[in-house]
């Protein structure tokens, strides 16, 4: 698959409070952000565990991004550094598998950010899509068509 | 609780690449504690096989369970029928699960994911510390509580070595100095009297010295 043609497919894990309230923002304010994101309201990012960033690399998604509150200004005090934490725990792990560790990214997002969200989901998009296809993908068939 | 942490995925990956479908078990008690063998760890550890399996090439299935407890053949029992559908088992258990299982299930292959460290506490979070060093007799009755076998690099049991500076250890300058730590406990709770007597050489036949032990409680064999 061509670099420039490859659109890849993004999971952004968004912070109910802020993220994905940038989100909505966005929306309202008619920016556009492109559209290769699939965007999963959680209620914290510090709910979110490395499997499920694991099970969305698996799954076939070609990049993962978690988008928190700005540090400092996590509605339950500390979720966004947690979160943090197992980004980072996660992408050490893609290294030992053989997986570029940049197809996880962690970013602090206000809900009053909607220009930089989209700033972010345009540069992580592009930057997969530098990265190419998830290599899962390229050895067989993912398991995206019978996610466990 | 016992501390373990798990094998690199390469490492991993070479343990079980020559079968194919392989069970990856956790166990629920420590190992789950210390975050290092639950469920989760399960999860994430066979997500990562998977992966890492898919971009050799090799057709390694990988499925996942987790039952309480990997020592205790009530528990390993529960998981029969599913060891059974495989070709080997990787154990997310300690040393003593592992072998559990390997003992119970004979003619299936079982291998260790994790590495087990020590006995150990959870200091702060995401930090185990060694604590006890299961020497079969125990003395902490006569340190305070603090335990000079595990604690101290050097295991001096009758004073400090003189070598710590700033009350660290000349070993590990991070590490505080246990003989410090003994003193001063024993001195918070009027006991420094104890560091008067002189101990006689302790008693390692108890220990691993002499090969694996074992307990036996007549009162409750049957």
């Amino acid at each position: 698959m061509e670099t420039e043609t490859f659109q890849p497919k993004i999971v952004a894990f968004c912070c109910h409070y802020c993220a994905y309230s940038s989100a909505d923002l966005a929306g309202s304010m008619r920016i556009q952000y492109p559209p290769n994101v699939r965007i999963i309201r959680t209620p914290c990012t510090g709910r979110l565990e490395t499997e499920y960033f694991m099970k969305a690399l698996e799954t076939g998604a070609d990049g993962v991004l978690v988008a928190g509150c700005l540090e400092g200004g996590c509605h339950f005090v500390e979720g966004n550094l947690c979160a943090r934490r197992r980004v980072n725990y996660t992408r050490d792990l893609l290294v030992e598998i053989g997986i570029e560790k940049d197809r996880i990214r962690m970013v602090n997002i206000s809900a009053a950010m909607a220009r930089p969200l989209a700033d972010t989901i345009a540069d992580m998009v592009e930057t997969v899509r530098k990265l190419g296809p998830n290599p899962i993908k390229r050895n067989g068939s993912s398991k995206s068509e019978n996610p466990s | 609780m016992i501390v373990a942490q798990r094998k690199t995925i390469p490492d991993l990956l070479a343990i079980v690449e020559k079968h194919r479908k392989l069970l990856v078990l956790g166990c629920g008690t420590c190992v789950t504690v210390c975050l290092a063998g639950g469920q989760r760890e399960v999860s994430i550890i066979s997500s990562a096989l998977r992966m890492a399996a898919k971009l050799k090439g090799l057709p390694l299935e990988v499925e996942e369970g987790t039952i309480e407890r990997q020592c205790d053949n009530v528990f390993l029992e529960q998981a029969a029928d599913t060891i059974k559908n495989h070709d080997a088992v990787l154990s997310l258990g300690c040393g003593a699960g592992v072998q559990a299982l390997a003992e119970r299930y004979s003619g299936k292959p079982v291998y260790a994911g994790l590495d087990t460290a020590f006995i150990g506490i959870l200091e702060e979070r995401g930090v185990w510390a060694e604590k006890c060093a299961a020497c079969g007799a125990c003395m902490l009755h006569l340190y305070g509580g603090i335990c000079p076998v595990t604690r101290c690099a050097k295991h001096m049991l009758n004073g400090p070595c003189s070598g710590s500076r700033e009350d660290h250890c000349e070993v590990d300058s991070a590490r505080p100095c246990a003989w410090q730590l003994i003193y001063e406990r024993l001195k918070s709770i009027g006991q420094l009297d104890e560091l008067k007597k002189t101990k006689p050489p302790k008693n390692w036949r108890p220990s691993l010295a002499g090969g694996c032990r074992t307990i036996v409680r007549e009162d409750h064999r049957v």
